[in-house]
Formats: structure tokens, C-alpha cells, sequence
């Protein structure tokens, strides 16, 4: 990280703002009215539609490995997303993708 | 003192958020270790879960600063991941708006996963409790759950020095992050969102500055309302 400790600390802070607004939104407003349905439909897909554009290039090019490819990473990304989807629980999946990967890591040396 | 309605709505409150200690706490820790190892200082770490106090948003805003992407781009970035959370606060709205102000001002601050879920199921299930009532629920929850979420920040910032790059933590990241979309594709609508925004997240990778995350998250938000809007919202 190249940032300097006035650039992290604004964004630190502005971070910090921003999403107390975010959350003060309606609570702030009394917002009794709903939100529009058009606007629901979209907020509900904002983790899956963001958190997954963040990862995809971490798993197939992964800067540890210089962004060649590597299989034990893109194994332990599988093992962590079918043990998720099948159990939808949080940390059984980060322990299959962590199993994963060390094991992976240490077969294929 | 859990003969008061309001001690009894307290600890209620309690008993249902501690579970989440199970993952609130590796996750800070987890935050700790990987800000650390990015190149933040124990105070910036701090100040990331005490100011933002949101996990998801802070693990992509330190991605980004560490792939030097300009200062706008990581804020609208970590924004666009907390978009959800106006959600919530509309949501509580009903149950909560007729606080004060300042109640209502610290109940947004702690506005997260864990205590808007137990919030929203507890007050759907008994509309009969009080304003007050619900707030001590509100509060109780919050009680085991944020303050641990600093401490583990701090122990993963103190550990986050010691541990050595064998550990290939440079993937801690990613797996924490496919951990918790994983059980979020409960219907088509968000299964379709979700390849969405890997497939155009690839497409543009190379896009400087990691811009092709807030489009891949943008077209995959239309996405995954266009196929709601067509299927039915079938959970």
C-alpha cells in the first residue's frame, strides 16, 4: 500500500460517514413511506453483485502466484463456495476453503 | 432485574446476538491480520472497524488501496457493497422511528448484518412490544456482537505482524468473501447476478484502478432485479 496516512484517513473517515448515512437513511428521516419497489428489487443484490466482481480476479489470477493461474486457489474457491451454498453457513465454508487450499498447497508443494 | 420488561428485553436481545461471536470473531480477527499485512498501522485498522464498523465493505476498501486505486474509487466501491444497509434502515424504520433522535442516530450506527436480522424477525414476530422494549431488544443484541467485533479487530492487528507468507493469507480474502455470497444464492435472481458480475468483473479486468468492479456490480444489480422481476421472487 503506497497511500499516504492523509489519503487512508480521509478515506477511513469518509468511509466511516458514508455508511452511517447509508444507515441513517430512513431511521434518520422516519421514512414511514416505503421504498419503492423498482429500488428494492436492486438494493437486494447488491452484496451478490459486488463482492463477486471483487474475487473472480483474485481466484484465477492471483497475485501471489504472479497471476498465473493456480490450482490449489481455484480449488480452495470451489471447496469455500459449494460448502457455503450447501450448508449456508459462513464459517464452514471459509474452514473448507482454508482445508482446501493448505491441503492443495501442500500436495502440489 | 429481568422482572422490568425492558432488562427482560435486554437480555433476550443478549442471549440471541451472542451466537454470532462464532463469526464475528474470526472475521475481526481476519480484518486485523490482512489490514495489518496490507501495511496499515494498529490505529488505521482500529479506525476502519470503529468509524465503518461494516466488514465486507472494509476488506474491499483495504483491497483496493492495496491495488492503488484512486481515493474515489475505493470509497464508491466500499459504498456500493453497503447499499443494502439503507435497506435495512428502511426497514427498521416502522419499529423504530418513533425514538428520539439521538437513539435513533446510534441505532444506524450499529446497523449491521447480524442485529438487523435478529431485529427484524423479533419485531414481525411480537408486535405487541413496546418502543421501549424493542430498543432494549435492539440494544441487547448489539452487546456481545460490536464491542467483540473491535477486540477481534485488535488481535487480529496484533497477530497480523507475526504471521509469516507461507500462510498464504494473500487468499484469506477471497475465501472469506466467497463465504459469505455462497449462502446468499438462495434463488435464480441471485445466482444470475452473481455469474453476472464475475463474467463482466473478468471481461474488464483490464480496466485500470479495478474500475470493472463497480460496473461488473452495477449490470449484475440489473440483473438480478430483471430476473426477479421475470421469475417471481421464489425464495
Amino acid at each position: 500500500m503506497t497511500q499516504s496516512s492523509l489519503e487512508i484517513w480521509t478515506i477511513i473517515i469518509l468511509l466511516g460517514i458514508g455508511t452511517f448515512l447509508i444507515r441513517f437513511s430512513f431511521l434518520g428521516m422516519i421514512g414511514e413511506r416505503p421504498l419503492p419497489d423498482w429500488l428494492l428489487r436492486h438494493l437486494r443484490y447488491t452484496p451478490v453483485a459486488v463482492l463477486p466482481a471483487l474475487v473472480a480476479p483474485m481466484v484465477v489470477w492471483p497475485q501471489a502466484t504472479g497471476g498465473e493461474t493456480d490450482p490449489a486457489r481455484m480449488l480452495a474457491a470451489l471447496a469455500t463456495l459449494g460448502v457455503g451454498h450447501v450448508t449456508k453457513n459462513v464459517l464452514a465454508a471459509i474452514g473448507a476453503g482454508a482445508v482446501t487450499l493448505y491441503g492443495m498447497l501442500f500436495l502440489l508443494g | 432485574m429481568t422482572a422490568s420488561p425492558l432488562g427482560s428485553a435486554y437480555w433476550t436481545g443478549f442471549r440471541h446476538g451472542a451466537p454470532f461471536l462464532l463469526v464475528i470473531l474470526p472475521f475481526g480477527l481476519l480484518f486485523g491480520v490482512v489490514g495489518t499485512e496490507a501495511g496499515l498501522n494498529i490505529a488505521e485498522v482500529m479506525g476502519f472497524s470503529v468509524l465503518v464498523i461494516a466488514g465486507a465493505a472494509q476488506f474491499t476498501a483495504v483491497q483496493l488501496m492495496v491495488d492503488q486505486a484512486p481515493t474515489v474509487l475505493v470509497l464508491v466501491t466500499a459504498l456500493a457493497v453497503n447499499l443494502r444497509m439503507a435497506m435495512y434502515s428502511a426497514a427498521l424504520t416502522p419499529h423504530l422511528g418513533g425514538a428520539p433522535l439521538w437513539q435513533r442516530a446510534l441505532a444506524a450506527y450499529f446497523l449491521v448484518d447480524q442485529t438487523y436480522a435478529l431485529a427484524q424477525a423479533r419485531y414481525d414476530s411480537r408486535p405487541e412490544m413496546t418502543l421501549g422494549e424493542r430498543l432494549a431488544y435492539y440494544a441487547g443484541s448489539i452487546t456481545p456482537v460490536c464491542p467483540m467485533w473491535y477486540a477481534a479487530t485488535l488481535a487480529g492487528a496484533l497477530a497480523g505482524q507475526a504471521i509469516p507468507p507461507e500462510f498464504a493469507l494473500d487468499f484469506a480474502v477471497p475465501i472469506t468473501f466467497l463465504a459469505m455470497v455462497a449462502p446468499a444464492l438462495r434463488t435464480l435472481a441471485h445466482v444470475a447476478a452473481a455469474g453476472t458480475s464475475v463474467a463482466v468483473a473478468l471481461t474488464l479486468a483490464v480496466l485500470p484502478y479495478q474500475a470493472g468492479v463497480l460496473i461488473a456490480g452495477l449490470v449484475a444489480m440489473i440483473v438480478g432485479a430483471q430476473v426477479e422481476l421475470r421469475m417471481g421472487n421464489r425464495e
